[in-house]
């Protein structure tokens, strides 16, 4: 961490987000009280938590009543800002306007949807801590018991009495006393929540909409220049030549050099050429006029044909990996009916929409970042080992992020920008295009499940068999942890299964992959809700009523466990309300005009809950979506205004999915290039979102993501019983070919 | 490089630019105008609509030349004092999610009422269609445009 204050670039004009660096020492906080409070990172595990400071985020409560909590999430339009302090002003007491969020430099680990499902905890415990120890520095001056005492809107009163004092007239006193030990501190009881449920708006709003929120794009610092690269559009390809006096010649270019290969990159062999120059767009120009040469790697003559070959050769491939409840092969299993569907998925771009971007300075010794990501603690490690210095000598600053989807998690762009920064000794802005963003993206993986399933007279599931083949993310590196990245939505499908049996094969591929927001759920439950929707046909079932009916099985008569599982499946009695709550909420048994078709849909993930209804008119070749119906129980609710927005921005970005959305290779090239080639839903084909919160009785889940998995199976459910043909492959295409 | 007298805002604005420079690196790097975004750089994303003449211009295909002795709008200058309605529209609404291509949605939008104060959803979806939001705030959206032009809404 750092120990010393950095010149403030970014800053906002909203009084209660302040995005400067900050401090941590107790010094550096005056005679404020400080709690500290660990939250947990995603896909890494920061190392700021030393034995000496355990922590990553911090509650100052000043003497004047000024609050901070100083946070290690980044803020990327999913609302932490607002819910993570809500939560702290629910269990502290503390009057939630007095709160300033802070950003924490080197955040670390923002994403998984993890941030108030795994912070909800950690949050109350220390905002508790603040609670108690306030009511004991009351009553110690008043000298009466603390159970006479109640704290509330940043005051603690004594009842008998009605004296108080406010929090910052507390604080000289507080800051003597220990801290109760967060585990055992008394938590409020939710009942008696005020603030937790309410609908907040976003703290970050308002500068949103004035323009004037600082994007990591939008950092300006004395005597900046401006990057681009050249990168080899070829997976693992290498530079040929370029022309640097060409580009050299371009009005506003400073500097043409090669940057050395990136030990630590997919592409660890190619070279790179940068382009340095006063503004973004004369970088532009100059990397125009490079004419530069590439030459093929190793990958050179894959392409989606010959990678959909081999995913399709896996279906029939030695298995990685499987889970069963069965040792018999449900694919022997007798059965009334059988089924076996194929569904394809595509890579996926995240095409956030802020293209990635970094700035830099170094200075003696010191560097300092200024970044839009969701990993600002593995930016400042990398940057520590690229440049040899210590760790505390690198501040990473996270900015605002234009989207983040799983987009910004380690991407070593600070390999590229440190390269150049060295070279022209001056604070440098590396601006990846569009182009760059759209041909070297770390995609979201494609792949193929292939289901077999058998019913009895009644529907009920006897066989069900799954095969999944997909470009594995982790397996990249290592394909024996694949499995713990690819399966979720299907080894955990929460359907009973007399033999249920589901295996797994990874492909390779020189596309590189990374997280998505959502990731395996977006391919996993379209699949598997398909195809529970094709065996409710099978049975001649309602696609509700056949859903309706294994779950009451499942409730009444629970299958043998799944091997190599060890989560929780849903609560089928919880499914059935909420899908019996989402068919009346839409209506599902009143006639539909001609040519419309309605599709339902149901998932479990983590710890959330949730059922859908679509709405489709499919007439002379065209699909519209008209109106989507969901029903979410996301355990408690925080922030109501937010977890709406999650849920419609979810339900949104998965039908962009459903419908438009494909990255395709040829001679070992990503073909698309920007949004001409790769559309993303539009507002005039945004359905109508009806969206219902019923909080069950248990913390918040996550939500950022399983609202995703949804629509893509609803569309293609409503297709088919709006025309009877039943599209199996992504994007959605009403001329499918079936394969 | 030429000299180029630029009106935005309502204030005169001196750069020394290429004359086929877009209006767009303009404001951001000479001016460091930064609400206007960088999305796309082909016209396809809205992120960086600005106003020139009260149209609502994609300032990335704009050239410097083009702009200069035009009037220029930027979400910066979109309300003299405080907030326009449609901003209040947005915070209302609470639109924004990660807030990138908010900025151009707004001046969109602001166009499209400035035109025509009652649009319909069919309006809506002609004027609105070319602005991305990868966050998939639209439903927030259009309702933000019903209410700025002071009419009910879902």
């Amino acid at each position: 961490m750092s120990t010393r204050p950095s010149p403030p670039p970014v800053e906002s004009s909203s009084p209660r987000i302040s995005r400067r660096a900050f401090l941590v020492s107790s010094a550096a906080a005056g005679g404020a009280l400080i709690v500290g409070i660990t939250l947990h990172g995603r896909f890494h595990h920061p190392s700021s938590g030393t034995s000496r400071d355990p922590y990553n985020a911090w509650i100052h409560i000043h003497s004047d009543g000024r609050t901070e909590l100083i946070m290690n999430k980044s803020e990327m339009g999913q609302g932490v800002f607002t819910s993570l302090p809500m939560i702290l002003a629910e269990e502290a007491e503390i009057d939630f306007s007095r709160i300033t969020v802070v950003q924490a430099d080197n955040a670390d680990g923002t994403g998984g949807s993890g941030s108030v499902w795994e912070g909800y905890k950690p949050l109350r415990q220390a905002g508790a801590q603040v609670r108690e120890t306030m009511i004991a520095a009351a009553a110690h001056r008043w000298r009466v018991p603390t159970t006479e005492c109640r704290a509330h809107n940043s005051q603690v009163s004594h009842t008998p009495s009605g004296r108080s004092f406010s929090y910052g007239g507390l604080v000289k006193d507080a800051r003597r006393l220990a801290l109760p030990d967060p585990n055992t501190v008394p938590l409020k009881e939710p009942k008696d929540f005020t603030l937790l449920g309410r609908s907040i708006p976003h703290l970050d709003i308002p500068d949103k909409v004035k323009g004037t929120a600082r994007f990591g794009l939008d950092v300006r610092l004395p005597g900046m220049v401006y990057a681009v690269v050249a990168q080899c559009p070829y997976f693992r390809g290498d530079l040929l030549r370029f022309d640097a006096a060409k580009a050299e010649a371009v009005p506003g270019v400073l500097e043409v050099f090669e940057i050395p290969t990136d030990p630590h990159s997919a592409n660890k062999d190619t070279r790179e050429v940068a382009v340095v120059a006063t503004n973004t767009w004369a970088a532009i120009q100059g990397r125009n006029a490079l004419a530069v040469e590439w030459k093929p790697g190793q990958y050179h003559d894959e392409s989606t044909e010959s990678l959909t070959a081999q995913i399709r050769a896996g279906l029939d491939a030695q298995e990685y990996w499987n889970s069963a409840n069965t040792a018999l092969n449900p694919d022997t299993i007798p059965a009334a009916k059988r089924l076996e569907s194929v569904y394809e998925f595509p890579f996926l771009a995240h095409a956030t929409m802020e293209p990635m971007n970094i700035t830099v300075r170094l200075e003696d010794g010191r560097c300092e970042i200024w970044s839009p990501t969701q990993a600002g603690g593995g930016t400042q490690e990398s940057t520590a080992e690229i440049l040899g210095i210590d760790k505390r000598d690198v501040t990473v600053h996270v900015t605002f992020m234009g989207g983040g989807f799983g987009r910004r998690f380690g991407v070593p762009f600070n390999h590229q920008v440190l390269q150049i920064a060295r070279r022209v000794r001056r604070p440098v802005q590396l601006v990846w295009t569009r182009e760059d963003d759209f041909t070297h993206d770390r995609y979201r993986p494609a792949g193929m499940h292939r289901l077999r399933g058998g019913i009895d007279g009644e529907g009920n599931i006897v066989a069900w068999t799954d095969r999944l083949v997909d470009t594995t993310i982790i397996g990249q590196g290592n394909p024996k942890q694949a499995q713990a990245f690819e399966l979720g939505g299907a080894l955990d499908q929460p359907y009973p299964a007399q033999h249920f049996r589901m295996s797994y094969v990874p492909v390779q591929s020189g596309v590189t992959r990374g997280a998505w927001r959502g990731v395996e759920i977006s391919f996993n439950v379209f699949s598997i809700e398909s195809f529970i929707d094709e065996l409710a046909y099978l049975a001649g079932q309602d696609p509700y009523l056949y859903r309706r009916r294994l779950f009451e099985n499942a409730a009444a008569h629970p299958t043998a466990p799944r091997s190599n599982f060890d989560g929780k499946l849903a609560d089928p009695a919880r499914m059935l309300q909420m899908l019996d709550l989402v068919t009346e909420k839409a209506g599902w048994d009143k006639p539909l005009a001609p040519h419309c078709g309605r599709g339902i849909s149901c998932f479990f993930s983590k710890t959330s809950y949730l059922t859908q209804i679509a709405e489709v008119t499919v007439k002379d070749g065209d699909l519209h979506v008209d109106r989507v119906v969901t029903v979410v129980d996301p355990g408690l609710v925080v922030n109501s205004n937010g977890i709406r927005a999650q849920i419609e921005g979810a339900i949104l970005m998965g039908l962009s999915a459903t419908l438009k959305e494909r990255i395709t290779v040829k001679d070992g090239m990503i073909q698309q290039q920007n949004f001409n080639d790769y559309d993303l839903l539009r507002l005039p084909d945004a359905p109508r979102l009806e969206t219902y919160l019923v909080p069950g009785g248990r913390p918040p889940g996550g939500i950022g993501e399983p609202p995703l998995a949804l629509i893509g199976p609803s569309v293609a459910n409503a297709i088919f019983a709006a025309t009877g043909k039943r599209l199996r492959k992504l994007p959605l295409q009403l001329d499918e070919v079936s394969s | 490089m030429a000299h180029f007298v630029l009106a935005i805002n309502g204030r005169r604005q001196s750069v020394d630019a290429d004359p086929e420079m877009p209006l767009l690196w303009v404001l951001r790097d000479l001016l460091n105008m930064t609400g206007t975004k960088y999305g796309c750089g082909i016209g396809l994303c809205g992120a960086c609509t600005v106003h020139i003449d009260g149209s609502a211009t994609r300032s990335c295909q704009t050239s410097v030349s083009a702009a200069a002795g035009k009037g220029i709008v930027t979400i910066e200058g979109l309300s003299a004092s405080g907030l326009h309605p449609v901003q209040e529209a947005w915070i209302a609404e609470q639109v924004p999610q990660c807030g990138y291509c908010q900025p151009g949605q707004i001046m969109s939008a602001a166009a499209l009422l400035a035109q025509n104060p009652h649009p319909t959803d069919a309006d809506i979806d002609d004027a609105m269609g070319g602005n991305l939001c990868r966050c998939a705030t639209y439903f927030r959206i259009r309702n933000a445009i019903h209410r700025a032009a002071g009419e009910r809404h879902s």
